[in-house]
């Protein structure tokens, strides 16, 4: 209830100030745009449609999620939530908070995606949302405690897409290849191993954050 | 009367290099006011947030009881009543809406009636439902009195309690540390004669600078 109480400052803050969904909307608007710029009228592979997806998703992940912590810290709050909350309270506040913005954010990506792009079809519906399902809680997860970590240090911009590269990586490669399948048409049972990677990797993350949490929260 | 103590065992901070104290040991204990003086950079802020686990100490041991029942660190938010220049309430939000926010993610139900009281006291019950933007530095160091005392903590920590504030915000803030250190255990850091006359005990933090350097 803690957790929640904080999402629900944190949404309304948001609602207020605009942080995170301005850049967010700005940055997906701009990037589709470019996109559809630099294709023209030429016709685009449906994989490569798949790979955009998720370069768009990365790159607006990078230019939102972080806003959790580093507007906290811009503001001076930091030290306001820690006196009133636990660090578990704090991250799994923070957590849902970017849960929400990501799908938000992502299921926005991805109607455009199939409202502008002929070539993006997923013939297997199911594998596509279990991918996009256990992707956005992964994202979600990493993108909250590189925020943590980042909002700690003086070059917060430069350093946010710097650590998420090599974290978001093993994530997004799986990604690609459950939309590549889902693409082709192929059963979840099928894609079992993939599945189970990007499983693994939510659960990996998730504990490792908590289990971390306390050690960037503290000065 | 509750019975709340900190203990602070050979405390020793170092920033880098630079020692700022060392071979700190004291105890604090409920229903009564400390002050913490010294000069600029001695130390002030720093010992009081060590003591209130915000950050921590190089080497030694802080230890909060209440009722002989040692707190754990992930607990302390639950008894500690903090004020300081340097911390800062949602400016997007009115003063009601950041009491409400905070008594939520504490775990507590907002005591509607305590908030009230406590604007009240401190000039901002007409200002309530005012955004924090428009707060004058006074206004907000008055609110922050608000946000410290509205869970009723068994520690007040007071770091400089009186910077921005006007003649009768002093004296009310004065007025609530001598009827809080009655019961509960009072701390305040500072240089102002007028915050330390309010101490029983002042613990003088240039006694505490006597290592070489590391």
């Amino acid at each position: 209830m803690k957790s929640f109480a904080l999402f629900k400052k944190d949404w309304e803050s948001e609602l207020r100030t605009r942080y995170a969904i301005n850049a967010l909307a700005m940055f997906v608007l701009v990037t589709i745009s470019v996109i559809m710029f630099s294709i023209g009228d030429e016709k685009i592979t449906e994989y490569l449609t798949g790979g955009l997806l998720w370069v768009v998703i990365f790159f607006s992940a990078m230019s939102g999620l972080s806003r959790a912590f580093v507007s906290e810290e811009e503001r001076g709050t930091t030290l306001t939530l820690q006196l009133i909350a636990s660090p578990t309270t704090i991250f799994s506040g923070k957590l849902l908070f970017n849960l929400i913005l990501v799908f938000l954010m992502n299921v926005a990506i991805t109607i455009l995606f199939s409202m502008l792009f002929d070539s993006f079809v997923i013939k297997n519906l199911s594998l596509f949302l279990v991918a996009f399902l256990l992707g956005n809680v992964g994202i979600a997860i990493s993108s909250t405690i590189i925020a943590a970590i980042i909002s700690k240090a003086s070059s917060k911009g430069t350093l946010y897409p710097v650590l998420s590269f090599p974290i978001l990586l093993p994530l997004i490669l799986t990604l690609l290849e459950l939309t590549k399948f889902s693409m082709d048409g192929n059963s979840i049972s099928s894609s079992f191993v993939e599945i189970a990677v990007l499983f693994s990797y939510d659960i990996i993350m998730g504990t490792a954050s908590y289990l971390l949490f306390d050690f960037i929260w503290k000065d | 009367m509750t019975n709340y103590t900190v203990e602070l065992n050979k405390l020793v901070k170092y920033f880098g290099r630079r020692l700022i104290f060392d071979g700190i040991d004291y105890s604090f204990q409920s229903s009564h006011v400390y002050g913490i003086s010294g000069p600029n950079g001695s130390g002030k802020s720093t010992l009081v947030k060590i003591i209130s686990c915000l950050i921590s100490p190089t080497k030694g041991k802080i230890k909060h009881s209440f009722e002989g029942k040692v707190i754990e660190e992930e607990e302390l938010h639950n008894f500690l009543g903090f004020v300081s220049p340097y911390l800062f309430l949602y400016d997007e939000f009115t003063a009601e809406e950041n009491l409400q926010h905070i008594s939520k993610v504490r775990g507590i139900k907002f005591n509607k009636e305590r908030s009230d009281f406590l604007l009240n006291e401190f000039n901002l019950y007409e200002r309530r439902s005012d955004l924090l933007r428009g707060f004058s530095s006074g206004m907000k160091q008055r609110l922050k009195f608000a946000f410290a005392l509205l869970h009723e903590p068994q520690l007040l920590i007071l770091d400089e309690p009186t910077s921005n504030l006007d003649y009768s915000g002093k004296e009310k803030v004065y007025e609530f540390i001598k009827s809080e250190g009655k019961t509960k255990l009072v701390l305040i850091a500072s240089n102002e004669e007028a915050d330390l006359a309010l101490c029983e005990r002042v613990l003088e933090l240039q006694n505490f600078k006597n290592q070489q350097p590391r």
